[in-house]
C-alpha cells in the first residue's frame, strides 16, 4: 500500500519535472513563469493567456465552478482555443509532452491538491435529430429568446446584445460576446456538441453563465437547450469560409449595383479575406475587432462596384462603449508602455480598399501597408462619419485625397452587428494621376484595411489584410461559344475518316 | 439479522444523538455567551452614488419611482454607515465547530438590484438565490478560495438556485454580468459571529464565549478597520468603527 502510494508520488513528480521543461520552452512566454497568466508576451494579447493559478477554465466538461478533467486541459492543448492566440499543440508536442504539461499545469493551483475533489464530465446526452429542419430552428430560436442569449449576443447572434459593450472577464479585461455567426471562432469549437457543453458548462471566467440548473429546475428540457446549440449553429456557414486569391468580377447587363440591398449581389460569388491587427509599424494594434471582410464584385461596361460586408458590434462612434475602449487600453501596452493609454474616444468605423495607382506589369506590387513615398498606393475610404473619398497615400501616415474626394461613390447600411458598404467608380476617371485605371481581363492587387472605432481603433490601430486580386471579366467574345462548336466538329469528322479508312477492304 | 449488524445500528443510533447533542449544547453556549455590538459612523462628505440607467429592462425601471442609484456607499440619516460587514476575523478557540444553520440565506435578485447587497454565510450553509425579475440574470460568484461559479436564472425562479461554498473568504464579489451595475458582496465564515450594518448602522455579534478577539468591520469602498476587544461572561461590550470619505 505505502510503496504504491510512493511509486504514485514519484509518477507524478517525474510527470511535473518533465513537464515543468515542457512548460518553460512553449508555454512560459505568454502564461509565464509562474503560471499567472503574465509571460513576456501577455500584454501584446487580448484576451489574455489563461492565468492557471486560480484554476479557473473557460472549456470544460465539467459544471460551472468545478475543475476541468485531465481530458479538457489536454484538448485545449491539443487543439489549442480558437478565436484566441492560443495554438494547438499535437502536431507539435509529443503525446508524452502534451500530459506531462497537463500535469504542470496543475500544481499552479492548490484546488488540484485537493484529492477530496472529484471533477467528472456532466451527462450531456446526444444530439436529437432533424437539428436543421425549420421545426429544430424553430424551437432553438424561442428558447435562444427565452433564456435570453440576445441581452450579449444580440437578435441575429453578432454579438451585439444590448450588453455586450459593458462585458469584462474576471479580472476586469473587456470581452466580446462571441459573434455566434463566426462559430470557426468559437473558443470551445464550433460543432452542435461543442455549442451545447458550452451552454451547460458556462465560459468559467467570462461573463457566460451555465444554464444546467435550469434543467434541474425545468425551465426547458435537455431536448430544448440542446435546439438551442442547434439554432446557434445554423447562425454559422456549414464550412468556415475558405480564402480565395482572386475576386472574380463579372460583367453584369442590367445597372450597377449600388445599393448594399440589390437583388444583385444574390447571384453573385462572395470571397473572404482574414483581416489581422496592423502589428509592423507603431502605433501598433494587438487586438482588432474585424476578423474578416467579405467581398463581391460586380462591373458593367464602365463601372465598377464592390460590395464589402463584414461583423461589427457597434454601429461607431456610439458613447456606450467608451468603457470597453478604456478598458481596451488598460488591458494592452502595445508600444504605449512607457506611457499612459490614450484616452477614449467616439472614432467611427472605417473601411480602406487599396490598390496600386497603376495596374503592375509584373508581380512587383506597391508595399502592403498603404505603400511609400516611391511607391504610392491608390484608396477608396469609407467612414461611418463621413462617406467615402479616393486618393493617394504613401505610407501609413501619409493620405492625399484626390480633387473633391475623387470619384468613389458608397452606400452603407448597418444591420444587427453588420457592415454592408457598396463602393462604386466608373473605370476610367479624369484624374489619372491620382487615380486608378481599372481595366477588365487584369489581375489587379487589392487589400483591405477595417477599423471599430467603439473598440479604440484609428490611426494605426486597425486591422489589416495582405495583396489579394481583383479580376474583371472581359465581355466574351462570340468566339469563346463556335470554337468549341468547331473543334467537336473537326474532332468527329476525323474520327469518321479514320474509321473509314480502317474499314476499307485492301 | 445478526447480532453485529445490530450493534452496528445501535452505535450508529447512539453516536447520532451524541453528535445532536453536541450540537445542540453548542447553539445553547452560543446563545449564552457575552455581546459585541456597536455602530460603524462615517464621517466627511457623502459621496454620490451613481444613478443606474435601466432604459434597456423595462420591467425593472418600472420597480422605481424614482430613477435608482448603485449602493456603493449607503449613509443613513444618523450620520452611519451602510452595508459594513463586521465580523470576529480572529480569536475564537482553535479547532472549535459550529453546526451549520439549517436555515438557508436568501439573496434575491429584484428590480435588477441584488438584495441583500452585503450578506454574510456559514461554510457550508445553503445560499438560495432567488430571481424575482421576469428576465435573464446570471449570477456569478468571482470566488478565489471557493470554487467561483457562474449560472443564469432567465426568468421568475419557481426554485431558486442553490450553492454552498467549502471555505471560508471575505468577500466574495457577485455580480451580474447583463446588467453590469449588479453587484454584492458575500462573506464566508466558519462560524456565526458576523453581522451586516443596516438603516440604523449598528451591528451585534452575540453569543461569544469568554475571549480576546480582532473584530474587523469590512466596507466595498472604504476597506477594513479592526479592533481588538475582550469579553468575560455575558457582559455586552460597545465597540464602534469609523469610516471617513475619501
Amino acid at each position: 500500500m505505502i510503496s504504491s502510494l510512493l511509486a504514485l508520488v514519484l509518477l507524478t513528480v517525474q510527470d511535473t519535472t518533465a513537464g515543468k521543461a515542457v512548460y518553460a520552452k512553449w508555454c512560459a512566454g505568454c502564461h509565464g513563469d509562474g503560471g499567472a497568466g503574465d509571460g513576456e508576451a501577455a500584454r501584446y494579447m487580448l484576451p489574455h493567456p489563461r492565468d492557471f493559478t486560480g484554476a479557473i477554465y473557460q472549456i470544460r466538461s465539467t459544471a460551472s465552478g468545478e475543475l476541468p478533467t485531465d481530458a479538457d486541459l489536454l484538448r485545449a492543448v491539443d487543439q489549442g482555443l480558437p478565436g484566441t492566440a492560443m495554438p494547438g499543440w499535437k502536431t507539435r508536442l509529443s503525446d508524452r509532452e502534451r500530459r506531462d504539461v497537463v500535469s504542470y499545469l496543475k500544481t499552479f493551483s492548490t484546488f488540484f491538491a485537493d484529492t477530496s475533489v472529484h471533477s467528472k464530465p456532466l451527462d450531456f446526452g446526444r444530439a436529437p435529430g432533424g437539428g436543421s429542419g425549420a421545426e429544430a430552428l424553430r424551437v432553438g430560436r424561442q428558447f435562444y429568446d427565452s433564456i435570453g442569449c440576445r441581452k450579449c449576443h444580440g437578435d441575429l447572434g453578432r454579438g451585439d446584445g444590448p450588453s455586450a459593450p459593458t462585458l469584462k472577464d474576471d479580472a476586469g479585461r473587456p470581452i466580446f460576446a462571441a459573434d455566434l455567426a463566426q462559430n470557426w471562432r468559437f473558443n470551445g469549437g464550433g460543432t452542435v456538441e461543442d455549442i451545447y457543453h458550452r451552454l451547460r458548462t458556462g465560459l468559467d471566467g467570462t461573463p457566460m453563465p451555465s444554464f444546467s440548473d435550469l434543467l434541474d429546475q425545468k425551465f426547458l428540457t435537455g431536448e430544448q437547450l440542446w435546439r438551442v446549440a442547434q439554432y446557434v449553429r445554423s447562425l454559422s456557414p456549414v464550412d468556415a469560409p475558405a480564402v480565395r486569391d482572386v475576386i472574380r468580377a463579372p460583367q453584369v447587363t442590367g445597372p450597377l449595383p449600388r445599393s448594399p440591398g440589390d437583388s444583385a449581389w444574390g447571384r453573385v460569388d462572395t470571397y473572404w479575406f482574414p483581416l489581422v491587427g496592423q502589428v509592423i509599424k507603431k502605433t501598433r494594434w494587438f487586438a482588432p475587432a474585424v476578423s474578416g471582410v467579405s467581398v463581391q464584385a460586380v462591373h458593367t461596361r464602365d463601372s465598377l462596384a464592390l460590395r464589402v460586408v463584414w461583423d461589427d458590434r457597434s454601429q461607431s462612434p456610439d458613447s456606450s462603449w467608451l468603457t470597453h475602449i478604456g478598458r481596451v487600453f488598460a488591458a494592452l501596452a502595445g508600444d504605449d508602455s512607457a506611457s499612459a493609454p490614450p484616452e477614449p474616444g467616439l472614432w467611427p468605423d472605417q473601411l480602406a480598399v487599396q490598390f496600386p495607382l497603376t495596374i503592375p506589369q509584373g508581380m512587383e506590387r506597391p508595399y502592403f501597408l498603404m505603400g511609400n513615398a516611391t511607391a504610392p498606393v491608390y484608396q477608396w475610404r469609407w467612414s461611418s462619419q463621413g462617406g467615402a473619398v479616393a486618393g493617394v497615400a504613401r505610407g501609413l501616415d501619409r493620405f492625399d485625397p484626390a480633387a473633391g474626394g475623387g470619384t468613389v461613390g458608397a452606400q452603407a447600411v448597418y444591420d444587427h452587428g453588420q457592415w454592408r458598404v457598396v463602393l462604386a467608380r466608373a473605370l476610367a476617371t479624369a484624374d489619372t494621376a491620382h487615380e486608378l485605371q481599372v481595366r477588365t481581363g487584369r489581375a489587379i492587387p487589392v487589400a483591405f484595411f477595417a477599423w471599430d472605432g467603439s473598440n479604440g481603433e484609428h490611426g494605426t490601430r486597425m486591422a489589416v489584410s495582405t495583396w489579394y486580386f481583383l479580376a474583371l471579366d472581359e465581355p466574351t467574345p462570340a468566339r469563346v461559344f463556335i470554337s468549341p462548336v468547331i473543334a467537336m466538329a473537326l474532332t468527329l469528322a476525323l474520327g469518321m475518316l479514320m474509321v473509314w479508312r480502317a474499314q476499307r477492304p485492301k | 439479522m445478526n447480532r453485529r449488524l445490530l450493534g452496528m445500528i445501535g452505535g450508529a443510533v447512539v453516536l447520532a444523538v451524541v453528535a445532536s447533542s453536541a450540537a445542540r449544547q453548542t447553539a445553547e453556549a452560543v446563545q449564552a455567551g457575552a455581546t459585541i455590538s456597536g455602530k460603524v459612523k462615517f464621517t466627511g462628505v457623502r459621496p454620490t452614488n451613481p444613478k443606474i440607467d435601466m432604459s434597456e429592462e423595462a420591467a425593472c425601471k418600472a420597480k422605481y419611482p424614482t430613477a435608482p442609484t448603485e449602493e456603493t456607499v449607503i449613509v443613513n440619516a444618523n450620520g452611519t454607515l451602510s452595508n459594513v460587514f463586521v465580523y470576529v476575523k480572529a480569536g475564537l478557540p482553535a479547532g472549535a465547530t459550529y453546526p451549520v444553520p439549517a436555515t438557508p440565506v436568501t439573496l434575491d435578485q429584484n428590480g435588477c438590484r441584488y438584495h441583500p447587497h452585503v450578506l454574510g454565510i456559514q461554510v457550508g450553509q445553503s445560499l438560495n438565490i432567488k430571481n424575482s425579475d421576469p428576465l435573464l440574470h446570471n449570477i456569478k460568484a468571482k470566488a478565489v478560495k471557493n470554487r467561483p461559479f457562474n449560472v443564469s436564472q432567465p426568468n421568475v425562479s419557481a426554485t431558486p438556485t442553490v450553492r454552498t461554498f467549502n471555505a471560508p473568504e471575505v468577500m466574495i464579489p457577485l455580480e451580474c454580468n447583463v446588467h453590469g451595475w449588479m453587484n454584492a458582496w458575500l462573506g464566508v465564515l466558519p462560524h456565526p459571529f458576523f453581522a451586516v450594518t443596516g438603516a440604523d448602522g449598528s451591528f451585534s455579534i452575540k453569543g461569544l464565549p469568554p475571549g480576546t478577539y480582532t473584530i474587523e468591520a469590512w466596507h466595498e469602498k472604504y476597506g477594513t478597520q479592526t479592533a481588538t476587544v475582550t469579553v468575560a461572561g455575558a457582559a455586552p461590550k460597545t465597540q464602534d468603527f469609523t469610516f471617513a470619505a475619501h
